[in-house]
C-alpha cells in the first residue's frame, strides 16, 4: 500500500497538555462514538461467539443419564473424549492430514504464484483466473464433482488407466481415501492461496530485482532470496488459514461418505463425530464437549504457532 | 494500492518462458477437468451416464434442455426453491456481515475509545476460533429460543465475521488519513457525516473484498444449514444437493434418475458465483491479500 502508516502518536487528535472541560467532553464524546460504531458487531460477537462457547462449556459439564436425569459431572465428558478411540482417531486423522496437506498446498500455490509473477502473457493471466476458480465452488459441490471423477461408474480413471492396461486406483477405497480427500482440498484451495501470494509478490518493488540482477543473481536466486522472504507474512497467513480450515474438516468427508461406502465412518473427523453425537444420537452434552475441545485445541495450536513465528509487523502485533 | 498498478515491462528472452507456460498449461488441465466433466455429463441421461461411453466426452444423446426441465420441475420445483434460499442467505448474511465489519473496522481504526485494545485482541483471538465448532452449541442455544428450522437460524450466525472486521480495521487504519477526518470535523461535519462522506469512499476496495468473501462463505456453507434446518423447503442448494446425493447413493440402482439431476444441479449451482468472480475480478484480485500486506 502506498499510503504510509502514521505513528500512533501522530494519530491521536487529542492534545495532552491541559484538558479543559470542553476538551474532556470532546474526548468522552469521541470515545462514545467509537463504541457506537463497534457496538452492532459487538452484539453479534457476544451472542453468536462468546454465547455459544460459554454455553457449550456449560453443557459439557453435564451428562444426561437414563435414570436420574441430567447430572453435573464436571470434566467427565472431557476425560471421556480424550480416552474415546473414535475422537482420538479423528484428531489423529486431521493432524496427519494437515501435516501432508499444508506443505503440499503451500508449495503448489507458491510455485504457481512465482511463475505468474515472472511471466506475464495473455495465457498466464487467463491461467491465474482459471486456477482460482475452484475457490468459488462450494466444498460440497467440489467433493461431489471429484467423487464422480473417482467413481467406477462415472469416472474417467478406468478409461485412462485402461489405455495403459493398468487398473485404476480406487481413490474412494479405505486405503486411498486419504489421497482422494487430499486432492479435493488441494484443488479447492490452492488457487485462493495462490492469489494471496501473487498479490503480495506484485506489491514488491521491482527495482529490487534489477539491483539483484546487476549483482549477478539469476531468476531462481531472485525468487528464493528476495521474493520468498519478502512475502513471508502472506505465507504465514495462508498457513494459519489452512491449519484452521483443516482441523475443522467436515463437508468433504461428510459428502463423500455416501459415495465411498465403508471408507468414511461417522467418526472420521472430530467435527463429524460431534455432529453424529449431537444429531444422530441426541447426545448434546457430549457433542458440546467435543466441539468445545476442538475449538480450544485449534485455538491453542494456532496461537502457539503464531507466537513462535511472531515478528515485528506480522499478524499479532 | 501498488498491487493494482501496471508494472514496467520486463525484457526477458521469449524462449525461456516456454517451460513455465507448459507447466501452467498442465496445471490448468488439472484445475479445469472437474468443470469439463460436469459440463459434459450434464448433457447425459441415465443411460448415457451408465451406458459405458466415455466419461469425458458427450454421449450420442445431448439433452441439456431435457435435464434442465427435469431439474426445475422435479418434486414440485424444489431445486429453484433451494437456489433462492441460497441467494437469500448469501445476500442477507453477506451484506449484513459486511455492514457490521465496515462499522466496527472504522470504529477500531479511527477512534481511541476505552477498552479498545482489549476488544481488539479479543477479536484477533476470535479469528482463530474454528467457526464450525460453534455450530452445535449455537443450535442448542437457538433451539431453546424456538428459532431452529427458520431462516434466522442460518442468517443470524452468518453475520459473525471476525476476519472481516480485522481486514476492515487494518485497511482503514492506513487508507483513511486522520487529517482528512479532522478537517471534515473542523468544517462542521458530524461524526456520521464524516464517516459516510469522507471515510466510506476511501474504504471501498476493502468493502468489496469483505462483501465478496462473506457472500461466498455463506453461499458455500454446509455445516450450519445442515445442522439448523430440518424442513427441506428451507435448505440452501448445498444441503439440498447433499440430500439428493445421499438418497441416490442409498438406493443404488433405484435412484438412477437422481444422478443426472445431481450433476446438472451442481452445474447450475456454481454458475452464479463463477460469473460473479469473473466479472468482479478487478476488485478481488488486489483485495484478497489485504490481511497479509500489513
Amino acid at each position: 500500500m502506498t499510503i504510509k502508516a502514521e505513528s500512533p502518536a501522530l494519530a491521536t487528535p487529542i492534545v495532552r497538555r491541559k484538558p479543559s472541560p470542553t476538551q474532556a467532553r470532546a474526548r468522552r464524546r469521541h470515545s462514545i462514538v467509537g463504541w457506537l460504531f463497534v457496538a452492532p458487531f459487538g452484539v453479534i460477537f457476544l451472542v453468536f461467539l462468546i454465547g455459544p462457547l460459554a454455553y457449550a462449556f456449560y453443557l459439557s459439564l453435564f451428562k444426561k443419564a437414563l435414570i436420574g436425569g441430567t447430572q453435573f459431572v464436571l470434566f467427565d465428558n472431557y476425560l471421556k473424549a480424550f480416552t474415546d478411540q473414535s475422537f482420538l482417531d479423528g484428531v489423529w486423522f486431521v493432524l496427519r492430514f494437515s501435516i501432508v496437506l499444508i506443505p503440499l498446498q503451500m508449495i503448489i500455490s507458491l510455485l504457481i504464484a512465482l511463475v505468474l509473477d515472472a511471466v506475464v502473457t495473455r495465457f498466464t493471466r487467463f491461467s491465474r483466473l482459471m486456477i482460482f476458480l475452484p475457490y468459488a465452488i462450494p466444498a460440497v459441490i467440489g467433493a461431489i464433482m471429484w467423487g464422480f471423477l473417482y467413481s467406477k461408474n462415472f469416472g474417467p480413471l478406468g478409461e485412462i488407466f485402461g489405455m495403459f492396461d493398468a487398473t485404476a486406483p480406487d481413490l474412494l477405497s479405505k486405503q486411498l481415501i486419504f489421497f482422494g480427500l487430499l486432492n479435493v482440498v488441494t484443488w479447492q484451495w490452492a488457487g485462493y492461496y495462490m492469489i494471496i501470494l501473487f498479490s503480495a509478490l506484485q506489491g514488491i518493488d521491482p527495482t529490487l530485482y534489477e539491483a539483484a540482477r546487476i549483482d549477478g543473481a539469476n531468476t531462481w536466486q531472485i525468487a528464493l532470496r528476495i521474493k520468498v522472504p519478502l512475502i513471508s507474512n502472506a505465507l504465514l497467513l495462508i498457513l494459519v488459514f489452512a491449519l484452521i480450515g483443516t482441523l475443522q474438516f467436515f463437508s468433504e468427508p461428510q459428502v463423500l461418505k455416501f459415495l465411498a461406502a465403508g471408507s468414511i465412518g461417522p467418526d472420521f473427523t472430530p467435527n463429524m463425530y460431534a455432529y453424529q453425537q449431537a444429531f444422530a444420537l441426541a447426545n448434546f452434552n457430549y457433542g458440546s464437549a467435543i466441539s468445545f475441545a476442538l475449538g480450544i485445541v485449534v485455538f491453542i495450536c494456532v496461537y502457539v504457532f503464531l507466537f513462535l513465528t511472531r515478528k515485528r509487523g506480522s499478524f499479532l502485533s | 494500492m501498488t498491487a493494482l498498478a501496471p508494472r514496467p515491462m520486463r525484457t526477458q528472452p521469449k524462449r525461456r518462458n516456454i517451460i513455465p507456460q507448459l507447466f501452467l498449461g498442465a496445471l490448468l488441465v488439472y484445475f479445469l477437468i472437474p468443470f469439463w466433466w460436469i459440463v459434459v455429463n450434464s448433457s447425459k441421461d441415465a443411460s448415457g451416464l451408465f451406458g459405458g461411453g466415455s466419461a469425458l466426452w458427450f454421449a450420442d444423446n445431448v439433452d441439456y434442455i431435457g435435464n434442465l426441465t427435469e431439474l426445475f420441475t422435479y418434486n414440485g420445483g424444489i431445486y429453484l426453491r433451494w437456489i433462492s434460499n441460497s441467494a437469500l442467505y448469501a445476500l442477507t448474511g453477506g451484506v449484513g456481515a459486511t455492514v457490521l465489519s465496515v462499522l466496527a473496522g472504522y470504529g477500531f481504526a479511527k477512534y481511541r475509545f476505552g477498552g479498545r485494545r482489549f476488544a481488539f485482541s479479543l477479536l484477533l483471538g476470535a479469528v482463530m476460533v474454528p467457526l464450525t465448532a460453534l455450530v452445535i452449541p449455537t443450535f442448542i442455544m437457538l433451539s431453546q429460543l424456538q428459532l431452529t428450522n427458520t431462516v434466522w437460524a442460518v442468517i443470524l450466525p452468518s453475520l459473525l465475521s471476525p476476519f472481516g472486521v480485522y481486514l476492515m480495521t487494518v485497511y482503514t487504519r492506513d487508507a483513511v488519513p486522520d487529517e482528512l477526518l479532522d478537517a471534515a470535523r473542523v468544517d462542521g461535519a458530524g461524526e456520521l457525516r464524516t464517516f459516510v462522506q469522507v471515510a466510506l469512499p476511501l474504504m471501498r476496495p476493502a468493502i468489496v473484498t469483505v462483501l465478496l468473501l462473506s457472500i461466498v462463505a455463506t453461499w458455500n456453507n454446509y455445516f450450519l444449514p445442515l445442522a439448523m434446518l430440518s424442513d427441506s423447503k428451507l435448505y440452501p442448494v448445498t444441503v439440498g444437493i447433499g440430500l439428493w446425493q445421499s438418497l441416490a447413493s442409498a438406493n443404488n440402482g433405484g435412484g438412477t434418475s437422481l444422478w443426472s439431476l445431481i450433476i446438472i444441479g451442481s452445474l447450475v449451482s456454481i454458475i452464479p458465483l463463477v460469473i460473479a468472480f469473473l466479472s468482479l475480478q478487478r476488485y478481488w484480485q488486489g483485495g484478497l491479500s489485504l490481511g497479509s500486506l500489513k
